[in-house]
């Protein structure tokens, strides 16, 4: 990876240049300061990522340089584009500026295209609104799709002649965001702002679109300001990288260096908090499967689970031919992306789906025969933890009552005898025993999610599904949630059946790793073999698309995978 | 007087995941299942009408009973067949429905169906003018209403839109006759035209029953400006109590839209402001706006009833009240089922329509 | 974070609780619509209440002392807003026929919502072809002119015209029977959103019992919405029963005072001019549906779950409506997978 900090052949100033930024929020309250003081310059060519936690201001400073702040906001500093301060334009000063001189890309691609128009009209539409002004003449409809279905062939979308007039719904969600960056590029900004551009990408459709944003810069110069919280995304494609917390700036410094050698604390242990693959894996060392004297408890043959489908349309088959085993005191890691079928496995063994097909054994229980009444006695024996903390607790009760309720349910404990439980149990996730009377939302996620975990281990259960349990965590949350989770499986030794399309949390906690994708199981062994050896085409590129957060790393692996990436 | 409390339940997102869901071969299986789906409606109304219509007695007593001596209604009873099991009666009506028989009036002796026909254009022509009305002014203003969110005109807007509908019909017809009728004298107090006009479109040789277009058709000015005259008050009546509702469900819906990805998106390359309320949130709130305009048609014919009782409007819902007090239950469940009718072929309708703008259905 | 315990949630005061809380959180406009809409309706309530006292004569009085009432006759001291063709006080009329309209709706409402509630909840929860069946059934109740239906039901329960009681009643059903649907779908829709929530989940693998999946975590949370539909649904009770009174399927005159009533015979005045006998009945609609309406959108406004939802979780302070744009974009941060 070759760092330009002045791309030569590019005009010597800045295309941003961000000085002394100020956001504040009015609220009946009093004000919120989302952003305290915040200076960053962005030069030609030049890719400059903005790294935070959540309520660090890096999506109000992204969204500031577009100018696209709510009324309620209040800006003070200066945000200079091309010499055009965006804070104190007028309104028709900056419709000019915005998709001319600087464009956004947007966290999710579904929602940032309008469902009833085609791709090809939304991108015309930004050409059509900058014609007639700044000196440039009217467009006609057939120049601006001809100028349209350029920008589609620039961004990689094949045969962008036929699909200039597709609706969004009929591309793929990475061939979606495609189209948002082709809207972007329409006019040539030189800046482009991209607000979380992969975050809800699966990780192989997140290198395809990093390798399209790298070529951008590369091609054409676009200098880029990337707003994320992946500290592998940092490390495979920003030059430099502002370190965002609470408002304000904690460090700047190129890649290489902040990687190599952060300077402050908070920089510090935000990197030691991110999983890096291959680092600090439970199955180091191990040669082969664990656990195997002990019972199976859970026991999937042939398993298939299928969705009925609708008039007609066949039915979905969610999983297909799944076969494996976890046994006592065994962390069985499930891996897979959106759509593999992993959440439908969990879910099926906690009795939440019907299986359809095969065999899954719980407990000794065939759940093909499922019935609500003779699994019931089985259930103070299954622990389940959802993935997102704050849906997961009733609104209406205290996180005592919520913990306590499976206890209520099948042992009918004292009132005392109940709060005693749950204190130890919150005290066990190092969770104050007093939050017991406390409500779902004056916890944070971190707490709620440990909150969860306290109640689906309330009745010492043999089998803990954990599906997706820190994927809504920041990740220095989720570094403290998942060293917790090490202790306490080791402390109480159920076995675990641990979801997650994250590779590096899995390694982490799993000794034994299944690889889902599209409902069959491609791939199972030891957590160190998968990562380190992976057999299955698909799980090399699963692990080749995986940035790991340190850019020199990073460039090597890219280099080596190019094979596996375009195959 | 339905709603008001359909919208926030059918938010911009709530219809279309199930929609989706329905397609499954695309459109034309949408469609199909759709239009399948109108015949338990139509059959579970007509169910519950005969058998609620049944609960008071027969029809011939209902109508008949006290003015005929005991053995005659009898004898009238046994003709219609009303003595025999209701299951019988029931079944024999289904029938009769399904064949688009729907008996004969008590009172006046005339078949249902020509009566229904008879007045029901005029009901038509109070609805087409209600419904115009209602969408000149619901669509526009509820588009300033949503892009002046919270500012003074959208204050102004939303308390009228409240008004509208707070307002019963018939005491909004009551204040527009007292003010253009009775005190300016602009207008006239009821009817649909005046006698002359009446008797010029009753001798016309094959009348669509819809005066305006008939007037217009045979050339008549003077009755076409009479006839226009007359609808004036009714079409604003009946078409503000509309309009309002209209207002609240563009409003809420654009408002909705306007808050999306993609409007912000918009608006990042540079789009008018004008332009993003006017096409980019627009199209995708019309398609639950036009489906709850589509739910709306239960209102609009419940206060036609009102409004043509009001101004004396000879349509449906007129002569729905005057069969109503004479008692003559077999017109009644005519009109009734026919009105039951009409809402499922137009919600169908509607939906489908709301299908064909939405190219996640249509592809 | 917000730390302080909120107390008070076990809600003693259900249907007053909300109103409160709403009125505390909204600002400006929405305050203004909020605090004219509860106005008009305390002041209905009040005149409902107390119209033996305040009202001069009574609903059906004809005659007093000093002889027979004149009719048709404009506004005068002794009768301050004029008679009717019948020769009632119009003002006493106004003030008894808000009585008429209140019990109507609390009876109404309270049945509806009583049966609408219970289907919803085990419609929704269960599933399968019984809960196909109503829908079926509610939607097609719900697709017709809910007036017409409440004039059949009028018919056939008390055959179009009774006393004060049996009107009553006879009104408040057929208005149920045109709300229950309403409420069941809301409901339903609600459950069906609810059980798919994480926190039922969890009740679920945990084992509880649908009874206690039901009344513990569903029911709560489901009827949060009740009290916007319940002052929408009494604007519109109030409009179905004068829509019934004026077709002349309602209350006796001699029975109760009854505006809808009032307003048919004050049609035929308008044409001669006489405004006073339909102005004032058809004001005392407007302006008691209009305060319930403007409650019901208020709450409305305020209302919306995912605002309410996430102002707790964020940031915890300032109302919903004007805090909207820095919630969505400190949201943004925080939806951060």
């Amino acid at each position: 990876m070759t760092i330009n900090i002045d791309k030569p052949g590019q005009g010597a100033g800045p295309v941003l240049d961000i000085d002394r930024l100020k956001v504040t929020f009015a609220t009946d309250a009093g004000d919120v300061y989302a952003v305290k003081d915040v200076s960053l310059q962005v030069n030609p060519g030049e890719v400059v990522a903005i790294v935070g936690e959540s309520g660090s201001g890096k999506t109000v400073t992204a969204k500031t340089i577009l100018g696209l702040l709510p009324e309620t906001a209040i800006s003070q500093g200066a945000v200079l584009i091309n010499g055009n301060n965006v804070i104190s334009v007028s309104e028709a000063k900056l419709r000019e500026i915005r998709g001319r001189d600087v464009a956004m890309v947007f966290q999710e691609p579904s929602t940032a295209l309008n469902p009833v128009f085609t791709v090809g009209w939304q991108i015309a539409e930004g050409i059509r609104a900058h014609a007639g002004t700044g000196g440039r003449s009217k467009v006609s409809a057939k120049e601006a799709k001809a100028r349209a279905i350029e920008a589609l062939r620039k961004v990689g979308i094949p045969d962008p002649e036929t699909r200039v007039n597709y609706y969004p719904h009929q591309f793929s969600g990475g061939q979606k965001q495609r189209v948002v960056i082709a809207a972007a590029l329409a006019l040539n900004p030189g800046l482009i702002v991209a607000d979380e551009p992969t975050t809800a990408l699966d990780v192989t459709v997140q290198a395809e679109i990093l390798e399209l944003l790298r070529d951008l810069r590369d091609n054409y110069g676009t200098s880029i300001v990337l707003i994320t919280h992946n500290m592998g995304v940092v490390a495979d494609l920003a030059d430099r990288v502002v370190v965002m917390y609470q408002g304000d700036v904690v460090e700047e410094a190129s890649s290489r260096v902040l990687f190599a050698q952060p300077k402050e604390d908070y920089t510090k242990k935000l990197l030691a908090a991110v999983p890096h693959l291959g680092r600090n894996s439970a199955s180091e060392g191990m040669v082969e499967r664990a656990h195997q004297g002990g019972k199976v408890l859970v026991e999937a043959k042939n398993l298939t689970i299928e969705y009925p489908g609708r008039l007609g349309s066949p039915a979905f088959k969610a999983v297909d031919g799944v076969s494996f085993t976890v046994s006592e005191g065994e962390v069985f890691g499930l891996v897979g992306e959106s759509g593999s079928g992993k959440t439908t496995i969990g879910r099926a063994i906690a009795g939440l789906n019907r299986t359809t097909g095969g065999s899954l054994n719980v407990l000794g229980y065939e759940m093909l025969n499922f019935k609500e009444r003779t699994f019931k006695p089985l259930r103070k024996e299954i622990g389940f933890v959802f993935q997102d903390p704050a849906a997961s607790f009733n609104p209406q009760l205290t996180i005592g009552d919520c913990v306590a309720e499976p206890l209520i349910i099948h042992s009918k404990p004292t009132a005392a005898e109940a709060r005693k439980r749950v204190g130890e149990l919150l005290e066990s996730v190092q969770l104050p025993a007093s939050y017991a009377d406390r409500f779902p939302h004056e916890l944070s996620g971190g707490q709620r999610q440990r909150a969860s975990l306290a109640r689906a281990l309330i009745l010492n259960p043999k089998l803990l599904i954990a599906d997706e349990p820190t994927s809504a965590l920041d990740v220095s949350v989720q570094a403290v949630v998942l060293e917790l989770f090490k202790e306490i499986q080791q402390e109480f030794g159920f076995a675990c059946l641990f979801i997650s399309h994250d590779l590096a949390v899995v390694d982490m906690l799993s000794h034994w790793v299944g690889v889902l994708y599209k409902g069959k199981m491609v791939e199972q062994g030891l957590g160190n073999q998968v990562m380190g050896n992976p057999q299955h085409d698909y799980t090399k590129k699963l692990i080749a698309s995986l940035p790991v957060p340190d850019p020199d790393e990073q460039a090597r692996r890219r280099e080596a995978f190019k094979a596996v990436l375009h195959s | 007087m339905t709603t008001l409390t359909e919208a926030p339940l059918n938010d911009a997102d709530g219809l279309l995941p199930s929609k989706k869901k329905s397609s499954g071969g695309g459109l034309g299986t949408y469609i199909l299942v759709r239009f399948f789906l109108i015949i338990p409606t139509i059959f579970i109304l007509v169910t519950l009408v005969f058998f609620l219509m049944r609960v008071i007695g027969d029809p011939i007593t209902a109508a008949q009973g006290g003015r005929l001596p005991p053995e005659a209604l009898a004898q009238r009873i046994h003709e219609a067949g009303y003595d025999r099991p209701i299951l019988v009666q029931y079944l024999e009506y289904v029938g009769q429905v399904a064949t688009g028989n729907f008996g004969t009036t008590i009172t006046d002796r005339r078949p249902v169906v020509e009566m229904i026909i008879t007045f029901g254009t005029a009901t038509l022509e109070l609805a087409i003018n209600a419904l115009i009305v209602a969408l000149l002014v619901g669509i526009p203003l509820g588009l300033i209403s949503a892009y002046k969110r919270d500012k003074a005109p959208d204050a102004v807007l939303r308390f009228f839109a409240i008004l509208c509908y707070a307002t019963p019909v018939f005491f909004a017809g009551l204040l527009m006759k007292l003010a253009f009728s009775v005190w300016l004298g602009w207008l006239p107090v009821a009817g649909r035209a005046s006698t002359r006009t009446e008797l010029a479109m009753g001798s016309l040789a094959a009348p669509t029953g819809i005066y305006w277009l008939d007037a217009l058709r045979s050339g008549n000015m003077a009755a076409f400006g009479d006839v226009a005259a007359h609808s004036v008050l009714p079409a604003l009546t009946l078409g503000l109590l509309t309009a309002g509702v209209f207002l609240r469900l563009v409003r809420t819906n654009v408002i909705g839209t306007l808050g999306k990805d993609y409007v912000e998106a918009g608006r990042s390359r540079g789009v008018s402001n004008y332009r993003l309320v006017t096409k980019h949130a627009y199209k995708p709130a019309l398609i639950p706006i036009i489906t709850v305009m589509g739910l709306q048609i239960a209102l609009l014919l419940g206060g036609a009833v009102l409004t043509e009782s009001t101004f004396e409007w000879k349509g449906l819902g007129y002569q729905l009240v005057q069969y109503l007090n004479a008692r003559d239950f077999v017109a009644v469940q005519g009109i009734v089922v026919m009105l039951a009718v009409i809402v499922a072929v137009t919600n169908f309708i509607v939906d489908v329509v709301a299908a064909l703008i939405d190219p996640r259905v249509r592809y | 974070m917000n730390a302080t315990k909120v107390s008070g949630r076990k809600q003693p005061l259900f249907y007053r609780l909300p109103v409160i809380s709403h009125f505390r959180s909204s600002v400006g406009l929405q305050r203004g619509m909020l605090v004219t809409g509860l106005v008009l309706s305390v002041v209905f309530l009040l005149v409902a209440v107390f119209a033996p006292w305040i009202a001069p004569y009574g609903f059906a009085q004809l005659s007093d002392a000093a002889g027979p009432f004149p009719t048709q006759q404009p506004p005068s001291p002794a009768h301050i807003w004029g008679t009717t063709v019948g020769g009632y006080d119009v003002y006493s009329r106004v003030l008894w026929g808000a009585q008429t309209a209140a019990v109507v709706i609390i009876v109404a409402v309270a049945m509806s919502i009583f049966l609408g509630v219970a289907l919803g909840l085990v419609s929704g929860y269960f599933g399968g072809w019984l809960d196909r069946v109503f829908v079926v059934i509610a939607d097609a109740i719900y697709a017709f002119p809910s007036l017409l239906l409440a004039i059949v039901m009028s018919i056939v329960i008390s055959h179009g015209q009774s006393s004060f009681w049996g009107g009553i009643v006879a009104c408040s059903i057929s208005i149920s029977v045109v709300f229950v649907p309403q409420y069941f779908r809301v409901i339903r829709a609600e459950t069906i959103r609810l059980k798919a929530e994480p926190y039922v989940e969890s009740a679920k693998v945990v084992g509880a019992s649908s009874i206690r999946i039901m009344g513990r975590h569903i029911f709560k949370n489901a009827t949060r919405t009740l009290p916007l539909i319940f002052t929408l649904n009494a604007s519109e009770a109030i409009l179905t029963l004068a829509g019934l009174g004026f077709l002349g399927f309602g209350i006796e005159p001699t029975s109760a005072a009854e505006w809808g009533y009032d307003l048919n015979k004050a049609i035929a005045d308008a044409s001669s001019g006489i405004w006073w006998t339909g102005v004032y009945p058809g004001t005392a609609i407007v302006l008691t549906v209009l305060g319930l309406t403007l409650v019901g959108e208020s709450i409305n406004d305020l209302n919306d779950p995912r605002l309410r939802g996430r102002k707790k979780a964020v940031a915890g302070k300032g109302g919903p409506d004007s805090t909207a744009g820095a919630q969505a974009a400190l949201e943004a941060e925080s939806r951060v997978l």
